[in-house]
């Protein structure tokens, strides 16, 4: 029977030759990840179950990173629950402050997440790691628990959608957070939901990986339960060295059954600006040019890695950033800071006039580190522009690449990156 | 019978627990701050028994299971939407948070109204306005992960059973 990638990776860990959407199943895990907001909850839940131990320590990722380093008293008690945890279950992949970074920029790049693989995350953009080809989705925190105890979970299996990004001819400076704004522009925020979103064609081909990481970060954003990228000589080159198991690999027949595909012309997408107050608000940036603003943001699990930094820094070398801006920027990980200041990005970045954090979620969700006040507007590289995401309620998110974000600092106000090249 | 709570669409999880306060995870904290962020003075009014309605897509964003936890620990005795977010459905079933997809009765319930809800038929009856609405019925197995009372006792339930 044909099935797509997302289907035969359920399969195959479900214990079955075949699969077919709508059906209820319960399938192996091959890694189970909590952060500082979620891991304690889930924690809590799993010492409900009748059992001492995780089902394996080699499989479980838990990342301190939205409230640290610990921004208050509160968040140092939850920190502290989930070390201990860790160390009490000796959880191989725990990362202290340090030696950490985003999760979902950290776990691709320490070669925990493979082509293949079946993860859940209690943080809804574990979708991420569809972008090596694995079935990445976000769940709760008592799913998470029922993992870390059983190393099982049930899953209905999705329909899948098929978007086809035809054609390589990418208008200057758009990326992977251009094509998926401009999808969920076009799907709207549930136009996916419950469904997998498989990312294919010769656009896709052609985006590095750390473009793909950011299109698939973003699934749950139109309401999907996984995107998906099938593995191919980028993704091998970038596993090769950091992949710690081998892995399998998968990819949709050629006569699999979708229940929608949509072929989209890189050409015609322009530079996304998502106003507020949802990620499916999205516009070229000429319909956003002149909109004045408080904050730039450009880090985050959507777009902190070392490539968005790159190209925030090329728009920012020699400029400076305007007197009225904030610009804060997040490496994803300390990996990615420590290569970013070997290239002189963090250099170039900071005579901008630029504040370097370590990597933290902290600003994204509002937690810490670049609160808007009230009637505040932010430019940001993140995920999500929802009301009072960032800080107060009255305050407005407008998301964007970093190329528009650094473009957007130095003007003070939503710019094309051209205007100040 | 319980007084309906009215909210519109896309409903996100940073609405219904904003992330200021996920530094804390006990129910009390949760529920003081339950839709906060929507401009109502909810988690103040709030009865025990009152049912929240919302419309399509309710529950998007983040994974927070906090969020579901705050409107449980509210009093809230079901949520009523158009349609669920994926992830919220499941944190709510597997907290054991009643959810009923019904467009009609979204339709047909304004702020305030009175409601009486039976869970084991799906009917939910508006009393202020005198009508009936029937929700959509869940799989077999999310009826039996409703009837032992979320995801923990299932798991262990089926563990016993093997």
């Amino acid at each position: 029977m044909s099935m797509t990638i997302t289907e035969k990776i359920l399969a195959q860990h479900a214990g079955l030759d075949e699969v077919v959407p709508g059906q209820l199943i319960t399938a192996k895990l091959d890694l189970v990840l909590a952060n500082d907001v979620t891991g304690p909850v889930a924690i809590q839940e799993f010492a409900k179950f009748g059992t001492e131990n995780v089902f394996d320590p080699k499989k479980v990722a838990l990342v301190p990173d939205h409230f640290a380093p610990n921004k208050d008293i509160l968040s140092a008690e939850q920190c502290k629950v989930m070390r201990d945890f860790a160390r009490k279950q000796q959880i191989e992949h725990y990362f202290e402050v340090g030696r950490m970074g985003i999760e979902h920029c950290l776990l691709p790049e320490q070669g925990l997440t493979l082509p293949g693989d079946l993860i859940i995350g209690a943080d809804s953009h574990t979708c991420t790691y569809g972008a090596v080809g694995a079935f990445a989705t976000g769940v709760g925190s008592t799913d998470l628990a029922a993992g870390l105890a059983t190393g099982e979970a049930w899953f209905r299996v999705p329909e899948s959608m098929k978007f086809i990004f035809q054609g390589t001819n990418f208008q200057k400076w758009v990326g992977g957070k251009d094509l998926i704004l401009y999808l969920i522009g076009k799907l709207g925020v549930d136009g996916a939901r419950y469904r997998a979103m498989e990312f294919t064609g010769d656009g896709i081909a052609a985006l590095s990986m750390d473009n793909r990481f950011t299109m698939c970060n973003m699934a749950i954003e139109a309401g999907a339960k996984n995107g998906i990228i099938a593995p191919d000589d980028k993704t091998f080159a970038y596993l090769e060295g950091r992949a710690r198991r081998s892995y399998p690999l998968y990819y949709s027949d050629a006569d699999a059954k979708y229940l929608e595909v949509q072929e989209i012309n890189v050409a015609d997408i322009p530079l996304q600006v998502s106003f507020p107050h949802s990620p499916e608000n999205a516009k070229s940036v000429q319909e956003a040019g002149g909109i004045k603003i408080d904050q730039v943001v450009i880090g985050s699990c959507t777009n902190g890695r070392l490539e968005d930094l790159r190209i925030a820094a090329d728009v920012l070398r020699g400029k400076k950033v305007h007197p009225e801006i904030r610009l804060l920027v997040f490496p994803g990980t300390q990996t990615i800071l420590r290569e970013a200041m070997r290239e002189g990005i963090i250099d170039t970045l900071i005579e901008a006039g630029a504040a370097v954090s370590t990597p933290t979620c902290g600003p994204c969700l509002g937690g810490h580190m670049g609160i808007l006040a009230k009637g505040e507007r932010a430019v940001s590289t993140t995920n999500r522009n929802f009301v009072g995401r960032m800080g107060h309620v009255e305050s407005e998110i407008y998301l964007a690449n970093p190329a528009v974000a650094a473009a957007s600092a130095i003007k003070g106000q939503i710019t094309h990156p051209e205007e100040v090249s | 019978m319980g007084k309906a709570w009215k909210f519109g669409h896309d409903i996100d999880t940073d609405v219904i627990l904003p992330a200021r306060y996920l530094n804390k995870s006990t129910p009390e904290h949760l529920a003081a701050h339950c839709m906060e962020d929507a401009g109502t003075n909810f988690a103040q009014d709030v009865q025990l028994g009152d049912i929240m309605v919302g419309g399509k897509n309710f529950g998007c964003g983040s994974s927070r299971e906090h969020a579901p936890i705050a409107i449980k620990a509210c009093g809230i005795k079901v949520v009523i939407a158009e349609s669920f977010a994926r992830i919220f459905y499941r944190n709510a079933l597997n907290i054991g948070l009643p959810i009923m997809e019904c467009p009609e009765a979204v339709a047909g319930i304004s702020l305030g109204d009175e409601i009486v809800v039976d869970l084991a038929t799906g009917t939910i009856e508006n009393q202020t306005t005198n009508t009936k609405f029937q929700a959509r019925t869940f799989p077999p197995f999310m009826q039996d992960l409703i009837r032992a009372g979320g995801l923990i006792p299932y798991v262990e339930g089926r563990k016993k059973n093997a």
